[in-house]
């Protein structure tokens, strides 16, 4: 399955043929962001941009998910924690950032961080914005990080249920410390009196959040999508990342070929940690604004779905799932619409989206249970390997 | 003195009292075997060895160095590996992939590529198998393949839990033979069996483990003579 099988080719990979092969995704998917930045997004309107922003902000969420459910095979079910952290963490970086730069929450993003539906641009190609909000990014998955080496820790004694547990404590601990946060401050007076510290705490308690900003475009989105993308492909094919891999497949198997699993497990709770932090702060810039009272379990049921039904441990797999069941209620609103015509209004059914989404959702576990793709990538399954792993017996 | 030098050991699984006091040396270059029944205490023996179980008495050195309080990923870089009971493979990785990760401790390439070849060597069967996942292979390969990525570590001190466990006598046998021939490249062997004829036609010296403590030991071919083994192991007598 390997591209490189033997261990002596791998032995010593020489620097120029590292840098393309991680380089080289990672400029193809900027190319592919900027695309879909200034040719989709003005052809697609705004209500498509909507979809196609949060389809990103889900494969990040799901394939960051796969590193800690897929590779290493604990179960996280707080996911949704870790990006509420960093959807506060980004929002408030950015929101007091540009207060004390810009004495108020205005745009000083250039081109990229502008959305087309906004109207016309006129600014610079680069504004300073657009690092405050780079750092924002990063800012918001550090502090995500942070949070799952914490979390991280109790993985080393339990597993399983047990585990999931804690993960899910762990999801609804940062949300009630979220909604119990001091009132967002609003002048520009106020924040230039305060320390950063205490703009940390200043973060709108039960009202969520709210950010004038929307630097959140499909470039910044497609970015991140590419780059957790080739880190985590990166890893599942690499020796190194062969390590997470043997935890779930054989625990004590792996801790008796020398690997360290409780090293590798939280590394894996840390690394997920980081992109679902940044996955929030885009969110947050997206929607203009970010409440810990919609990130809660069922946000982070809704990513474990995608990991599992993409198959637990296939990147492309949760990749397709988080792109399909992001679409799919959106696209039966319309079939709800349609049916909803030929009711009485006595009748009506205003959530047949969700029933259907729902039914869809066993029917896909009835047909697959192993996921879309098992542990494989969707270019593993060509039909002529197929039947080859069939005439040698394969499973 | 001998590579590896137990004394005293005990080990519990809560309140079960699984090794009581085993005192056990194993010579450089030598096969050593441990017989006895189920529930002897032999597997945790070896799984106390590599760190996986966590002693609550005794010592144990290994090349002049205590093992005790050292973690599995540990005790495998000085020189100890170990081809766990039912074999303990990753089903869903390739046999590549299987031995790659037995040399995941290491970082001398080129030893590695060396070591890969002769275990390949070893076990042909292996090599036709190389992209096939685990889960595919027969009960004897899967136990071939454990070998195998135990000896891409390196082992001065190879532990074999039960290497004919399931498989067909004249598999047993091929096992068995390749046993003997990593012994006689320099890798001491530390074998755990329930097949005590096998274990101790091939093995320098036997010790025999009833509940949780050694009843006796001697070179094996004295073992292999003696009226309690023959009666209760080899079923003579």
């Amino acid at each position: 399955m390997s591209s490189t099988p033997h261990i002596a080719a791998r032995a010593a990979p020489a620097a120029w043929t590292v840098l393309p092969r991680n380089v080289g995704p990672v400029v193809a998917g900027l190319g592919l962001a900027l695309v879909l930045n200034f040719c989709v997004q003005p052809m697609s309107g705004a209500f498509a941009t909507k979809v196609l922003l949060d389809i990103g902000i889900n494969i990040i969420l799901a394939v960051s998910l796969t590193l800690v459910n897929g590779f290493t095979g604990q179960f996280s079910i707080g996911h949704a924690g870790f990006m509420a952290l960093g959807g506060y963490v980004g929002a408030a970086v950015m929101y007091y950032g540009s207060v004390q730069l810009y004495g108020g929450a205005q745009f000083h993003g250039g081109i990229l961080s502008w959305t087309v539906s906004q109207g016309a641009f006129a600014g610079p190609t680069f504004g300073t914005g657009d690092v405050l909000f780079l750092v924002a990014c990063v800012a918001a998955g550090l502090v995500a990080a942070v949070a799952g080496y914490i979390v991280g820790l109790p993985s080393l004694r339990l597993r399983g249920d047990y585990l999931a547990i804690v993960t899910l404590g762990f999801g609804e601990i940062v949300r009630v410390i979220l909604q119990s946060s001091r009132p967002q401050l609003e002048t520009a007076a106020e924040v230039a009196q305060a320390s950063w510290p205490r703009l940390l705490t200043q973060l709108g308690g039960a009202l969520g959040f709210t950010t004038p900003l929307f630097y959140t475009t499909l470039f910044w989105v497609y970015l991140f999508v590419a780059i957790t993308l080739v880190v985590t492909y990166r890893i599942k094919r690499s020796s190194y990342g062969r390590a997470f891999l043997s935890i779930r497949e054989d625990e004590v198997a792996a801790e008796a070929m020398g690997v360290s699993t409780t090293r590798f497990k939280v590394r894996a709770f840390v690394l997920a940690a980081f992109f679902a932090g940044v996955a929030g702060a885009l969110y947050a810039h997206s929607i203009g604004g970010i409440n810990a009272g919609e990130l809660g379990f069922q946000k982070s049921f809704d990513v474990v779905i995608m990991v599992v039904l993409g198959g637990m441990g296939s990147i492309s797999g949760s990749t397709v799932a988080a792109i399909i069941l992001t679409i799919l209620p959106e696209a039966l609103r319309t079939v709800t619409a349609w049916v909803n015509q030929y009711l009485p209004a006595a009748y009506a059914l205003p959530d047949l989206r969700m029933i259907i989404y729902s039914l869809a959702l066993i029917l896909m576990m009835i047909l697959r249970p192993q996921g879309l793709f098992g542990l494989h990538e969707i270019w593993d399954l060509r039909p002529w390997r197929r039947r080859r792993a069939k005439a040698t017996g394969g499973k | 003195m001998a590579l590896l030098e137990i004394r005293g050991l005990h080990v519990h699984y809560g309140a079960i009292h699984a090794l009581q006091g085993i005192d056990l040396a194993v010579e450089k270059g030598q096969i050593v075997t441990l017989i006895g029944a189920n529930g002897a205490g032999k597997s945790t023996t070896l799984r106390t060895i590599s760190g996986l179980l966590r002693p609550s008495a005794g010592t144990l050195t290994f090349d002049g160095q205590s093992l005790t309080g050292k973690g599995p990923h540990q005790i495998v870089r000085l020189g100890v590996a170990h081809a766990p009971e039912g074999r303990g493979l990753f089903a869903n990785f390739t046999v590549e992939e299987n031995l790659e990760i037995g040399a995941y401790a290491r970082k001398d390439h080129a030893g590695i590529a060396r070591d890969r070849e002769w275990a390949l060597t070893l076990f042909p069967r292996l090599r036709e198998r190389l992209r096939q996942s685990a889960a595919t292979l027969s009960g004897g390969e899967q136990q071939m393949l454990a070998i195998a990525r135990a000896l891409l570590a390196r082992p001065r001190l190879l532990l074999l839990d039960e290497p004919s466990l399931g498989l067909a006598p004249q598999v047993v046998q091929t096992i068995f033979q390749i046993v003997r021939e990593i012994n006689a490249a320099g890798t001491t062997i530390l074998l755990v069996e329930q097949n005590a004829r096998m274990a101790l036609q091939t093995a320098h010296y036997g010790y025999v483990l009833e509940v949780g403590r050694i009843a006796q030991h001697a070179p094996a071919a004295v073992l292999a003579e003696s009226d309690e083994v023959r009666r209760a192991y080899l079923g003579v007598g």
